[in-house]
């Protein structure tokens, strides 16, 4: 993994490492139990709630 | 970094699938990622972005077909194309592609209207299956055993969403406790999945169900590959079940199927195969 880049957890604060390398749609599960989407705003990378999707394909 | 082709690869999610999808595809290939929903899709530009292919992924079904109607009028050709993710996207239009060649499937009714659903319920005989025309992972898929059922069913469905509320309402298929999923890709079947129930009567993965390898008979490979050019996808995956009165059904088509489930338990590279097919494609 590159440098990690520091964020804020939304919901709890709290540091959360992002790979330098992340790419948008990526999750990450951070230690308060939340699970967090990647997205770029303008190119600025933001941390949202992953809200899941309304519809799906599956296995 | 590879030479050759240029692949754009649209995604929303980047789940384990995507990620083994990439890296298969950046040993074959270079590739273009874009991200659909942080991405506003000029549509009906030609040249806009120069790539040879692409493949389009999705965990939300809008994602995969707004990503390849973008990409399509950009002048790139998409797999899948748009007009195969929107027939596997509506259960209804997939039941009449599936029928225009043979594939057997379970009798079937539609209703726009939830109030309709115990009439038709009552058309096909106890048990029958309700499902929303679109969706998956199994996800208000309800068996229904009586008219009391029937009934709350059509409660139930009558305060969704109106892009829920429209159903297909099929004859339940006696199965053996288990259904399959096959894959095709570039009209081959590369492998499929054992599905075994984990309770309830879904079969899906997301659900819970337990996954074993299927050796593909000569039916089997004919059903998917018949399934998946009806529907007019080149990668897709096809729900199957062993009716006990004999044979196969088919129930549906998914354009833009998970197989990491499928590549553990099967050991076939899901991923090397689609990334080899799509590469392929670019330099036919």
């Amino acid at each position: 993994m590159e440098k990690a880049l520091k964020h804020r957890c939304p919901v709890c604060g709290m540091d959360v490492d992002v790979p330098a390398d992340y790419m948008p749609g990526e999750l990450v599960e951070h230690e308060c139990g939340v699970v967090l989407e990647l997205v770029e705003n303008g190119g600025r990378l933001q941390l949202r709630v992953f809200g899941g999707v309304e519809e799906d394909w599956g296995e | 970094m590879s030479q050759g082709p240029t692949v754009l690869f649209t995604y929303d999610i980047l789940r384990e699938d995507e990620k083994l999808l990439l890296r298969a595809l950046k040993e074959l290939a270079r590739v273009n990622p874009i991200h659909i929903p942080s991405t506003p899709l000029q549509i009906g530009n030609p040249n806009r972005v120069a790539a040879d292919i692409a493949l389009v992924r999705g965990v939300s079904g809008r994602t995969a077909l707004y990503g390849a109607i973008a990409v399509e009028s950009w002048g790139i050709r998409s797999i899948n194309t748009p007009e195969s993710i929107m027939a596997a996207s509506d259960k209804a239009y997939t039941h009449l592609s599936l029928s225009r060649k043979g594939v057997p499937q379970p009798r079937t009714l539609v209703s726009t209207d939830p109030q309709a659903i115990p009439m038709a319920v009552r058309d096909i005989g106890y048990p029958a299956v309700v499902k929303p025309v679109k969706g998956s992972w199994g996800r208000l898929v309800n068996m229904v055993r009586d008219e009391f059922e029937a009934q709350l069913v059509a409660e139930h469905r009558s305060y969704l969403g109106v892009d829920l509320r429209a159903s297909i309402i099929q004859e339940y298929v006696e199965k053996p406790g288990r259904d399959i999923r096959t894959f095709c890709v570039g009209g081959e079947a590369p492998a499929g999945i054992y599905r075994e129930l984990s309770g309830g009567f879904a079969t899906n993965i997301a659900r819970g169900a337990r996954a074993s390898p299927v050796r593909l008979d000569r039916e089997l490979e004919d059903l998917t590959l018949r399934s998946c050019e009806a529907v007019g996808v080149e990668v897709g995956g096809v729900d199957i079940v062993e009716d006990l009165r004999g044979g196969y059904v088919v129930l549906e088509v998914n354009p833009v199927p998970e197989f990491k489930t499928t590549q553990r338990v099967t050991g076939v590279d899901m991923a090397g195969i689609i990334a080899g097919y799509v590469v392929s494609s670019a330099r036919r």
